[in-house]
């Protein structure tokens, strides 16, 4: 039995992502090592004994003893203003993982890949792509990012770079840039007929983000044909009313 | 001893000790699952109790709806760390469910419309521990909470509290569910922290 023990984990890196979001490399001796698509568990522990868990993708394949995150600062939040404004390199949290066998991505799977991401729901994804490049796969993938406006983008540098089989598509949802001819608005179902595979290739679905997102997106897909098993969603929370 | 993070105090929140450890209160209601919520029209819609003779007990939904309910308020323990205090629901306890049902099993498999499945203990859904719900705060229940009708066992994690409730089978022999075989823990009891296997 595979028994999820608490590492320590230090701070290697920080880096901006966003004006909100930051990318934390942190090195965590013994780490097993994950699959593309995986979660850790993060423990905040105070000084009088007072601690808080949350969850968090991962946001690249497995690299030694390092584990990338990406996270979002949610205002008034418990967890994620302390990882993103109050962390330095040198701190230290205490992580547990990889956790989830069911929102993953293998290297060795040969069917297309539709990814549809909302907000903070890239940070899987990206763990996928970046897995399929190290791989070497030639899996046609195709990405459907759900963003307020050009800011909210993460890792918008390396999407830029060319990398063959991927075809990115943003969807804004506040503001679009110019030349963008698609009006800013949330995600409808051209937006996943056009970007996305048609149902008949059999494409595996991933579907990250907040909640209302991630339903709006899954009832679309299987409205346009995609069958249920195909289709895996993981749900950041908050609000389900 | 664990590690301390430099300059973390956290928000705390008095709970009375209902909160089990490393779990957070939340006002809203949280959705999570693995893949799109099925919708499933009342007319088709049917719950099945198959025990270890191969017996099977069903309800339409007609059916179900005439038997006596109850409204359950108790606090939910969801596995990604949220609890929510005094949840109300209207449902059919179990033990009515397993009234007419003659079995010697001692697990139970749930499973569910959209395929997912769950496993515990028998005993874990009997004697007013276990209710199947259609309601929640009032109101239907929303198909992304599992409706039209979901199994609720507060007293443990609330991934064993299956969405979309389908029916029972009752086996001599534990069968792990979807998230048990996926590195979730087999029992899942917050109080002792079961999340993942090997806790
Ligand atoms: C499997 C999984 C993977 C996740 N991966 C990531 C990730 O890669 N990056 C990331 O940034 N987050 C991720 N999350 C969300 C993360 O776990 C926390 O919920 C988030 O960081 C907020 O925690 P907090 O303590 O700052 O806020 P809390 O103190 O929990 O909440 C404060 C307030 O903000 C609201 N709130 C809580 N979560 C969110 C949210 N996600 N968006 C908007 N409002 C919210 C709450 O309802 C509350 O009103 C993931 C969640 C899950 C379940």
């Amino acid at each position: 039995m595979r028994r999820l023990t608490w590492r320590p984990a230090e701070l290697v890196e920080g880096s901006a992502e966003t004006a909100t979001a930051r990318t934390l490399r942190f090195r965590v001796p013994g780490w097993p090592g994950h699959l593309a698509g995986q979660h850790v568990d993060v423990r905040l522990t105070a000084e009088d004994g007072y601690t808080a868990q949350r969850s968090y993708s991962m946001a690249a394949p497995a690299d030694g003893d390092l584990v990338e995150l990406t996270v979002e600062t949610v205002a008034d939040g418990e967890v994620s203003p302390y990882l993103t404004e109050e962390l330095r390199a040198g701190d230290q949290v205490e992580l547990r993982g990889p956790v989830g066998g069911w929102f993953v991505w293998r290297p060795e799977s040969k069917a297309p890949v539709l990814l549809v991401g909302g907000g903070s729901g890239i940070v899987p994804l990206m763990a996928m792509i970046r897995e399929r490049r190290k791989a070497g796969s030639r899996v046609p993938f195709r990405l459907l990012y759900s963003v307020r406006d050009p800011e909210r983008r993460y890792y918008a540098e390396e999407l830029r770079r060319p990398d063959p089989g991927l075809d990115i598509t943003y969807l804004y949802t506040r503001s679009a840039p110019d030349g963008v001819s698609r009006p800013a608005r949330r995600i409808m179902l051209d937006d996943l007929a056009e970007g996305g595979w048609p149902a008949t290739f059999e494409p595996d679905c991933y579907v990250c983000g907040p909640t209302g997102f991630v339903e709006a997106a899954a009832d679309l897909l299987l409205a346009l044909g995609h069958a249920p098993e195909r289709i895996r969603t993981e749900r950041f929370g908050p609000t389900g009313g | 001893m664990s590690i301390i993070s430099r300059g973390f105090r956290g928000k705390r929140r008095d709970d009375g000790g209902r909160v089990p450890p490393g779990q957070y209160l939340v006002d809203d209601f949280p959705v999570l699952s693995a893949g799109p919520t099925p919708r499933v029209p009342l007319d088709r819609w049917e719950f099945a109790i198959d025990t270890e003779a191969e017996q099977t007990h069903r309800w339409s939904w007609q059916e179900f709806m005439a038997l006596p309910s109850e409204t359950p308020t108790v606090d939910i323990h969801c596995v990604t760390k949220w609890s929510k205090l005094d949840t109300s629901w209207e449902g059919v306890s179990l033990d009515v469910l397993f009234e007419d049902v003659e079995t010697a099993a001692e697990y139970a498999l749930v499973y569910s419309y959209g395929g997912y499945t769950t496993n515990l203990p028998l005993e874990d859904l009997l004697d007013g521990k276990a209710w199947i719900v259609h309601r929640f705060d009032g109101e239907e229940l929303e198909p992304r909470h599992g409706g039209p009708a979901r199994l609720i066992v507060p007293h443990l994690y609330f991934w064993k509290s299956a969405k979309w409730v389908r029916g029972i089978r009752l086996l001599n022999e534990d069968w792990p569910g979807f998230w048990e075989t996926a590195g979730y823990h087999n029992y899942g009891d917050p109080w002792r922290e079961q999340r993942y296997e090997g806790d």
